[in-house]
């Protein structure tokens, strides 16, 4: 197998408070290889978007990476310092935020943006660097252009905003992209656009990519293998079809059941009861333990197992087995 | 945008007519000039004689009436005191303010926005802490005791710099400048801090609040995320966007540091039209007191407009009107 262009290892993202310190992302490791999506989802909180940040390190002071080691293509990058890193940002890592209206200086016309980006990490010439923008902007899909390349943020819907995003996050040619819920501010029907989108340029040019969401749906259409987070942890990593139609923890499988699918009919969906608990209050034993409808004494007492610890799959000390998982689709 | 312009010098003439009128009905409750320009001996056939050659017995809006028929001729009368055409006396004294204003001026945006910007990015730090804790004292301090302040330390105590006056001036055509006369320079550096500090204080710290709000906006978050330079994010993205609402209170501020120069330059008896207008008050001028206002005021409905149109060059979002209009 060839190296994998992310690697995470045990990351831990922790927040020093007056309380004692908080880990909003508590030991997670994960692979992505070239060309593929692993889709990140969970719950707001659940720590998918800290651990994106941490990986670009974006995180707001005062989180920080407490542990763990972050490789891109066989460079370790959690310990670069902040200068070191900046030659990785857009370069080798594009990131893609959730508000496209947002996300782009309104007062600048998107061409200086892009062609500031280009410039700054492939050193071309003026003229080279506008030819690459107007490039970049027609491979996102951006009607005429050579004539929108001068025009401000404004001028543009919030689709297009986010297709001007994408190409500026991956005018540098980077080898991974962290979207961070791209589609979450769009229209339904734009949504669909921009996960096709991402998708074909995916694969086209073999990036490897880390889509963080909380929409099952978007995942299931998009993603080769899904990570799934609960309270900092990963619950439950695998392809993205055992996961979504046998899922092995009792949260995945909850999180199915409460996702409306064509197929499933008019039933009543099905609901996780309680909340994911705070980061300061966390249960002993397994984090979802007290919501869990298959508790034991075991989950109570001994801390939740990590992945490496257990079939590498489901981080339960009880996952279900496959006839178990009858709430999700087949 | 040129109907724009249009439509605000219109609105700006009214706004001019307005500041006209209140400021001669008040010009009543000043005193009496004919009491300064007669002597003791006086009978009072003089009064009156004087009263009418003035044309004091008519009502003000009479009097307001004339002052604009000449004005808008480039008359501003002569003045009561000294006798000779308010024009040629503002004209006079004018160099010597707006020298000092641009110097303080200058000052004021150089270091109010340089220090903004630091204590934005450096937030936290001890020299940021410490400036913005200084900072206090300029705000607070008012004008005339920081001006007196100065003048006792480096004036009195050091004797490092002159206490009043402008220095020597060279008169370069009309303009008398002490730009080139090193005790000209000398004579500048208290009152334009004097001035200025006040102004410095207040664009620094407003210059820092509205950077650090911008930023914690997404486009400085995907700026540093696309590996743009600090200092291209912190200058090219957040400064610009940090520009908009400062130009606002930064352009009424320098139309402030000229009309209340009056205060600096009745400390450090600076030559210049604010003294001319003090002086004018005591011996109720009505003249120059009109001329002067109507002078101030010019400049802030300028000022007002250029801040607008300002606007309009940093912002794009506010063409779109203007563009498909």
């Amino acid at each position: 197998m060839t190296e994998p262009v992310l690697s995470v290892r045990d990351l831990v993202v922790e927040i020093p408070t007056r309380h004692g310190l908080l880990k909003p992302v508590d030991g997670v490791s994960y692979d992505i290889a070239r060309g593929e999506i692993l889709g990140v989802v969970g719950e707001s909180g659940a720590g998918k978007s800290m651990t994106g940040n941490a990986v670009i390190g974006l995180l707001d002071r005062p989180a920080r990476i407490g542990e763990g080691e972050i490789y891109l293509n066989g460079t370790r990058i959690d310990n670069l310092s902040l200068h070191e890193l900046r030659r990785y940002r857009g370069k080798q890592i594009g990131m893609v935020f959730q508000d496209p209206l947002t996300s782009l200086n309104p007062l600048l016309p998107i061409g200086d943006q892009l062609t500031e980006t280009i410039q700054e990490h492939l050193g071309v010439s003026n003229s080279e660097a506008h030819n690459r923008a107007v490039a970049a902007l027609d491979e996102v899909g951006i009607p005429a252009a050579k004539e929108r390349i001068g025009s401000y943020p404004h001028e543009f819907s919030g689709g297009m905003r986010q297709r001007v995003v994408i190409a500026l996050a991956l005018c540098a040619e980077p080898s991974l992209v962290i979207a961070d819920e791209p589609t979450t501010a769009l229209d339904v029907s734009v949504q669909a656009q921009i996960i096709a989108l991402l998708k074909r340029l995916c694969r086209e040019r073999g990036m490897a990519v880390m889509l963080v969401t909380h929409d099952m749906g978007v995942i299931a259409e998009t993603a080769d293998r899904v990570a799934v987070m609960y309270a900092g942890k990963l619950a439950e990593l695998g392809p993205v079809r055992e996961v979504i139609g046998a899922p092995r923890h009792p949260y995945t499988d909850g999180l199915m059941g409460s996702t409306p699918l064509a197929s499933k009919g008019k039933k009543r969906l099905h609901q996780i009861p309680g909340n994911m608990p705070r980061l300061g209050q966390l249960p002993t034993g397994c984090a979802f333990h007290p919501r869990c409808p298959y508790t034991q004494p075991k989950c109570k007492e001994d801390p939740g197992p990590r992945l490496k610890t257990c079939d590498g799959r489901a981080a339960c000390w009880f996952p279900l087995d496959e006839p178990q998982a009858t709430k999700g689709v087949a | 945008m040129l109907a724009y312009i249009i439509r605000r010098v219109f609105q700006s003439l009214l706004v001019l007519l307005v500041v006209g009128l209140v400021a001669f009905s008040m010009f009543r409750f000043v005193g009496d000039p004919i009491d300064n320009m007669l002597g003791q001996e006086r009978t009072q056939a003089d009064i009156d004689r004087l009263r009418t050659t003035l044309g004091l017995d008519q009502p003000f809006v009479v009097q307001y009436a004339k002052f604009l028929g000449n004005a808008a001729q480039g008359n501003f009368g002569v003045s009561y005191r000294q006798g000779r055409p308010v024009a040629t006396i503002i004209a006079e004294r004018a160099p010597a303010t707006l020298e000092l204003a641009l110097v303080s001026g200058s000052l004021a945006l150089v270091v109010g926005i340089g220090l903004g910007v630091f204590t934005a990015i450096r937030q936290g730090g001890i020299a940021s802490n410490v400036i913005m804790t200084t900072s206090l004292i300029g705000v607070s301090l008012p004008t005339f005791l920081i001006g007196i302040l100065l003048i006792y330390i480096f004036s009195v105590s050091l004797g490092w710099l002159p206490s009043f006056g402008r220095g020597d001036t060279v008169q370069l055509g009309g303009w008398s400048t002490g730009f080139l006369t090193s005790s000209g320079l000398k004579a500048l550096i208290l009152p334009s801090i004097t001035l200025g500090l006040y102004q410095m204080t207040l664009i620094m710290r407003l210059v820092r609040s509205e950077m650090l709000e911008v930023l914690r906006q997404d486009y400085i978050r995907f700026a540093r995320a696309r590996g743009l330079r600090e200092r291209s994010v912190n200058f090219r993205h957040a400064l610009k966007n940090t520009m908009v609402p400062v130009i606002t209170v930064v352009g009424l501020q320098l139309g402030a540091i000229i009309a209340f120069a009056i205060i600096t330059e009745t400390v450090f008896q600076w030559p210049g039209v604010g003294l001319l207008f003090i002086n004018a008050i005591q011996f109720v001028d009505i003249p120059v007191m009109a001329a002067y206002l109507m002078l101030i005021s010019v400049m802030f409905v300028g000022i007002n407009l250029i801040v607008d149109l300002l606007y309009f060059a940093i912002d794009p979002r506010l063409r779109i009107d203007g563009r498909h209009a």
